[in-house]
């Protein structure tokens, strides 16, 4: 066991991935001088054919990706939120439909490795977080781990998924840190985290409330505030968005009757709208009070140090909805 | 290399099965059978067949909305693809794709696609396959004079070349894209001499023409097997149909003068290759009359075995959509 980052947990999940099947490969643009910082030291150990720093073409090498898969291959893609808009063709005409297009003969076991920076004054063109326009896109699944322990478990569950996985690193959470038991000390010999099934980062009674991607910890310190006045949050961090653990939060909300949901993304159209609906269409009957959203607002985002903070959630906001699902 | 008797029979069944396929496509479309577009290749089947000629059953190909030639030169099953056209069960793809989204990959068929140029880079992905796992196989990729100036083009020429991925890019330039004339979107006089830009090979070549094709194919695959990289082939070709079956219902303007359709037929790919292959002495004018006999039966047939074939059931619906469910 030890403490690791989510950064340095992506790493030793792609190595040990890597070292596994020769068929993984990674691609992506300035990954051999690590500028990401994933991939520090990888082309030294695997190679250059291993390790291939891509024009800048999205558009070009995500569909090189799927062509590589669809032969044999198991791409490892590094890129970023804001770079997808420059190759959604690949990802939306072909990555996410072909298998289904083509009656079940495509395979294409690629992972996207999506690095979401926010919240830290890159502007308008290198903060989005748009995890949730791919959920409505039928044929990519969606994982957004918030720690280093589900960073290293999701990313390998990834790589050996024959499905297109597009694993959304919340630029907030990659420098948190995390215990990350050691290989050894795990039954199977490693450390792997299913789809699907989403974890109760801390049991409450009270309200329950849902964090997606750097939410969770918003969640949780806005549980450690409201516990001093006596209130008790039960954390849910579904992990992955598509495929969607509603079960959980369903029978979470069943019991406490309040939810609220965290998300970074814009809130029109966000993962927290197609949650609220969920629980909205399916545990109406739970409910005691209205669903409560926290998202980031609807507007660009602004450059300015005094602008840009205005738009995320943030702990008070989280509070401060929680007071409101509590009224 | 030189193509033998077999070969050039096998070419020109071939491209008479493309014909033959589309003529029924044509009639069942008509008739209110086949539901949705379809993009005749009558005229271009030189093109996919001369190609085709110089392929390995594990080569892979992929292709466009101009679909059906492609996977029926590649070897492809008229029954099956005549189905999937028809949205039956027993299609390539169960029904799920349809005329535009022709595969199988058990040929080497990775797909038709409808997004123009979207297969360019999947292709040239295949190519990157083979290289990383030191495998010799080649793809191609069939893209229109139209296609040429996507982004993904340029982008797949670039890398393929950087890389020297075994990767041959065909250019059908049938002329046109829809409505536009190439000369009307293409800033050079060739898409061909794009090639040098990117550091690869362009070779124009007669595509009306199928063992010219097949020659400027072959050498293409020559190189690309030797570690040579890719190859730009643009073919000159036309289209003897409209872009799409029934389009002249909403294009009402003439786009391309009936004198030049007319003179564009005159250069049939069919007659050419059977003319060729009868004056060389490789066959004879009653053998190619029976080859057209034979294949009007297989596509009789498959528009039979297309008829006959189960719609699948609603239950269908989730199939296929993943390879661990969600």
């Amino acid at each position: 066991m030890a403490m690791k980052t989510y950064i340095q947990a992506i790493a030793e999940a792609t190595v040990e991935e890597m070292e596994r099947d020769e068929t993984v490969f990674t691609m992506g643009e300035d990954l051999r001088q690590s500028v990401y910082g994933a991939t520090a030291g990888l082309v030294d150990r695997f190679g250059e054919d291993r390790v291939i720093d891509t024009p800048l073409s999205e558009n070009g090498f995500f569909g090189a990706a799927l062509g590589a898969s669809l032969c044999g291959m198991r791409p490892i893609v590094e890129t970023v939120t804001s770079f997808l808009w420059v190759g959604m063709d690949q990802l939306i005409s072909q990555a996410s439909k072909m298998r289904y297009m083509f009656g079940g003969q495509a395979e294409l076991p690629v992972t996207f490795r999506i690095r979401m920076f926010y919240a830290r004054g890159a502007a308008a063109h290198h903060s989005d977080r748009n995890y949730p326009i791919f959920m409505n896109t039928p044929g990519l699944k969606i994982i957004c781990p918030t720690n280093a322990y589900d960073a290293k478990g999701l990313m390998k569950t990834a790589v050996r998924d024959n499905d297109v996985c597009m694993l959304f690193e919340d630029g907030i959470a990659i420098s948190s840190r995390a215990e990350v038991p050691d290989n050894e000390d795990l039954p199977g010999g490693e450390l792997l985290v299913p789809f699907g099934v989403a974890n109760t980062v801390r049991a409450g009674s009270d309200v329950t409330v849902v964090g997606i991607a750097g939410g969770v910890q918003h969640a949780l310190d806005a549980a450690k505030v409201l516990e001093a006045e006596g209130v008790s949050l039960e954390v849910i961090d579904p992990r992955t968005l598509v495929p969607l653990d509603i079960e959980t939060i369903l029978n979470s909300v069943e019991r406490t009757g309040r939810l609220v949901v965290v998300d970074p993304a814009h809130k029109m159209c966000s993962a927290a709208s197609q949650i609220a609906a969920s629980v909205a269409q399916e545990g109406f009957w739970s409910l005691q009070a209205p669903i409560q959203v926290v998202a980031s607002e609807q507007v660009n985002v602004p450059y300015s140090p005094a602008l840009e903070p205005l738009i995320y959630p943030t702990p008070e906001k989280v509070v401060a909805a929680v007071r409101t699902v509590l009224d | 290399m030189e193509l033998d008797r077999q070969q050039l029979e096998e070419m020109y069944r071939r491209m008479c099965r493309i014909r033959y396929f589309e003529e029924a496509v044509i009639k069942i479309h008509s008739s209110g059978e086949l539901i949705g577009p379809a993009h005749p290749y009558i005229g271009e089947e030189a093109v996919a067949v001369g190609v085709c000629a110089a392929l390995r059953d594990d080569d892979r190909i992929a292709g466009n909305h101009r679909s059906h030639g492609h996977p029926i030169a590649k070897g492809g099953d008229v029954k099956r693809a005549m189905a999937e056209i028809l949205g039956k069960v027993d299609g390539f793809c169960k029904g799920k794709g349809g005329s535009m989204h022709l595969a199988d990959f058990s040929i080497g068929i990775l797909g038709e696609s409808g997004i123009v140029a979207s297969s360019v880079p999947i292709a040239t992905g295949a190519a990157l396959a083979s290289k990383l796992g030191k495998k010799d196989f080649i793809s191609v990729v069939f893209f229109g004079d139209g296609a040429s100036n996507q982004g993904a083009c340029h982008e797949s020429m670039n890398m393929a070349a950087l890389w020297d991925l075994p990767v041959i890019f065909v250019c059908e330039n049938n002329g046109y894209a829809i409505t536009t004339s190439y000369r009307n979107s293409v800033s050079v006089d060739h898409v061909s001499d794009r090639a040098s830009a990117y550091g690869m090979p362009g070779v124009l070549v007669d595509g009306q023409d199928a063992i010219a094709v097949w020659e400027a194919t072959n050498e293409a695959v020559v190189r690309a097997r030797a570690g040579e990289g890719p190859t730009l082939i643009e073919a000159m070709t036309y289209r003897f149909e409209d872009h799409s079956l029934g389009l002249d219902r909403i294009v009402k303007s003439q786009y391309r003068t009936q004198e030049e359709v007319d003179e564009a037929k005159m250069r049939d790919p069919l007659d050419i290759h059977r003319a060729a292959i009868i004056s060389h002495g490789f066959t004879t004018d009653a053998e190619c009359d029976e080859i057209e006999a034979t294949v009007k039966s297989e596509i009789d047939e498959a528009v039979e075995f297309a008829r006959n074939s189960p719609f699948p059931e609603p239950g269908d619906l989730y199939d296929d959509m993943w390879a661990t469910p969600v």
